[in-house]
């Protein structure tokens, strides 16, 4: 009931929680590093939150840490810490910056870094299982490489259970996942509570409901977020704090007031002049400079295709079944992780489905120098969509952390032609209309 | 009457074109732009006022573009160099579906629909490597002046591969050539030829479709024309003013803006 709510309470909320979620988050990681306690390293396509917290291990992302560098405005000085060590400057700058805060001794902008008891890899992508090998390497930690049977049908994969081949493929993750809670038991010196389990489950159905919902509600004119750098922060809360109540009572909150601000037409912007997708991971070494080229001209991220691959699979809203969760997750996990996969490999069917329902103007794609995993293909990806659907598109490049290769100036040039092309096509349009 | 006007700030010159209300061009100016961006636009803008004899007060609206389009103070809006070039062209050249603009240290590969309209557009990236400089960073290891480049390269027998991809190594790779005893002006080809190439990438990612306009300074180079209408098998548009193209595209902007018929781009407030 929107209008039962005290919107100026709630309005920037989401901003605000999250920025405090993240902070409690790092500062709660700096404890864990000076007592040594046990914890995990994973990565967010396929971090099964949900067992570690049920082991009260703490998790580390290191994708985030790193991220976090960049936005900070340091990146640099850990690349450079890695690139000193050895690495190339073309290597990925996630992995890089990690080595530079593991090569400091945790010491992170945000607080302090706890060595890894656990790493959890996917194979999800190729670089985690690399990444995962300096850590074995630099701490010896226990290693678990989930491996999930890939699938990849365009988002358009059947996973009905009665399918004796997905059933099997449920299985052997099942198997895996039984694996892990025996790795954890040994580390944790603790017993498996599989009620534990359930609540752990119980709170990420909850935040994926929700997260769902979220998606749906920038429908509204104008969006009530940006998916860009507001979006940035809803997905490392998603992938921080699942699993616990604090990540479900965010999300359910959030979309309180993403809801309040639809209903009360309340934008981002004084004036949301052109809805776009974007397509990618983010320019975090300029981030509010990025988003500034957009919005200047009145430009909105209403959706992304990063809120989808790098949600974890929480973005298409599959619920656990609690009467049998180990069975459960192991499905929620194969079919989160193949999810992800066609979310970052067959976008092109989804961005063309999703220009109607979300008005949107324009796509922007930004491939990204040091991540040949989510840039490889978009060149062509764009080609398909623009078949497809008469829709204005943006194809810029710089990088997620490396300020060296991102010109801003050039950056600009073409951010500024791209709005112009949209005025042109709008006003074109309304003279034939 | 009011006269439009369109100044084009590139990263080697600044053009400036005033037009009448008919979109004909009464006066025109080019000069180097420098190291002051601000000073090379108000000279270049009060250039053209006393070449076409108009004074400043019967401009009625001034488009600036180019790299330095911000430093165009005096200017009523900006616009990116990537419209007014299709602009331009497709005003000098109605056919004109597709753009080739080749400046200082930008090429740029532009598709327009028949109004005008950018359908696509794709630029060099981050490096000067197929642009205008790679011609001057040639010129100056071979101590030939810049005008007269392109003449010794058609005189050319067997074009050398020129491999490298950055313009300061291709200085070092057109001395070893000459050390191994090859002629000026077949290395030069080859210099030509790897702009063209990189220039064809470009062309083939926005989807080649004639009539392709040439613009941009480097239009002034006949062997550069030369090279490109052999590897598109097609001849280009090219015209004296095409180097003025970007400059061009701003007046007829700002004719637009004057008779406010046509309000093609919008005005982006507040944002530098």
């Amino acid at each position: 009931m929107p209008d039962k709510i005290d919107g100026q309470s709630i309005i920037g909320r989401g901003n605000a929680e999250g920025g405090r979620l993240f902070r409690e988050w790092f500062a709660t990681l700096t404890g864990a590093a000076e007592r040594g306690e046990p914890t995990a390293y994973v990565f967010v396509m396929g971090s099964i939150a949900e067992i570690l917290r049920a082991f009260d291990m703490h998790l580390v992302f290191p994708e985030i840490n790193s991220l976090q560098t960049a936005v900070r405005r340091v990146a640099h000085e850990y690349l450079n810490t890695a690139e000193d060590y050895g690495y190339s400057p073309d290597i990925c700058g996630y992995v890089k910056a990690d080595v530079g805060v593991q090569l400091r001794g945790g010491a992170h902008p945000m607080g302090k870094i706890p060595k890894p008891s656990l790493a959890i890899l996917t194979n999800a992508c190729n670089t985690y299982l690399k990444w995962g090998e300096i850590w074995e390497r630099m701490y010896q930690p226990r290693v678990f490489a989930l491996d999930t049977p890939g699938s990849r049908s365009a988002r358009t994969q059947n996973w009905d259970a009665r399918n004796p081949d997905f059933e099997h493929d449920r299985q052997y993750v099942e198997y895996q996942l039984r694996e892990l809670i025996t790795v954890c038991e040994e580390i944790t010196s603790k017993k498996f509570d599989i009620d534990r389990l359930r609540e752990t489950m119980h709170y990420t159905n909850q935040m994926t409901a929700a997260y769902e919902r979220l998606l749906e509600v920038n429908k509204a004119i104008p969006a009530p977020y940006n998916a860009l750098n507001e979006g940035t922060i809803y997905l490392g809360v998603a992938n921080a704090l699942r699993g616990t109540a604090e990540g479900a009572k965010y999300f359910q909150d959030l979309v309180e007031e993403m809801e309040y601000k639809a209903a009360h037409q309340i934008g981002t912007l004084p004036q949301e002049k052109y809805r776009l997708t974007f397509v990618g991971v983010p320019c975090y070494p300029i981030f509010r400079r990025f988003y500034e080229l957009f919005s200047e001209w009145g430009g909105t991220f209403v959706n992304s295709t990063y809120l989808n691959f790098a949600s974890g699979g929480t973005d298409w809203g599959f619920q656990y079944d609690l009467h049998r969760p180990l069975e459960s997750l192991a499905e929620g996990t194969l079919m989160g992780l193949r999810h992800a996969m066609d979310a970052m490999f067959f976008q092109n069917q989804w961005l063309v489905d999703s220009i109607e329902p979300y008005h949107i103007d324009g796509i922007v794609y930004h491939p990204i120098k040091s991540c040949r995993t989510v840039s490889t293909g978009l060149a062509d990806n764009r080609r398909a969509v623009m078949e497809a659907h008469d829709v204005a598109t943006l194809f810029i490049e710089s990088d997620m952390m490396d300020k060296r290769v991102v010109s801003e100036a050039q950056m600009k040039n073409r951010i500024d032609a791209f709005f112009e092309g949209l005025a042109t096509r709008r006003l074109h349009a309304q003279a034939t209309a | 009457m009011a006269y439009a006007a369109g100044v084009d700030v590139g990263s080697t010159q600044t053009k400036a074109i005033v037009i009448d209300e008919h979109g004909k061009i009464v006066g025109r100016s080019l000069i180097d732009t420098g190291s002051n961006v601000v000073t090379a636009a108000e000279k270049s803008f009060l250039a053209a006022l006393e070449a076409g004899g108009i004074a400043e007060s019967e401009v009625g609206y001034i488009v600036g573009t180019g790299y330095g389009r911000y430093k165009v103070t005096f200017g009523d809006t900006q616009i990116t160099e990537i419209s007014c070039h299709a602009r331009g062209a497709t005003h000098m050249f109605p056919g004109t579906r597709t753009v080739l603009d080749m400046g200082g240290q930008d090429t740029k590969a532009i598709r327009v629909q028949p109004n005008g309209e950018v359908v696509d557009f794709c630029m060099n990236d981050k490096c000067a490597a197929g642009t205008g400089r790679f011609l001057q960073a040639a010129a100056v290891a071979l101590e030939i002046p810049l005008p007269e480049l392109g003449l010794t390269a058609l005189r050319a027998e067997k074009a050398v591969p020129i491999s490298t991809t950055c313009t300061v190594f291709a200085e070092s790779e057109v001395l070893s050539w000459l050390g191994k005893g090859k002629k000026i002006e077949d290395i030069l080809l080859g210099v030509h030829k790897s702009i063209g190439t990189r220039s064809m990438a470009l062309l083939r990612r926005v989807g080649i479709e004639p009539e392709v306009t040439f613009t941009g300074g480097v239009t002034k180079n006949q062997g550069m024309v030369a090279v490109m209408n052999e590897m598109l098998g097609l001849k280009m548009n090219v015209s004296e003013e095409s180097h003025m193209m970007g400059a061009l595209g701003a007046a007829l902007f700002a004719l637009d803006r004057i008779k406010g018929s046509r309000e093609p781009v919008a005005v982006k407030e507040g944002a530098r």
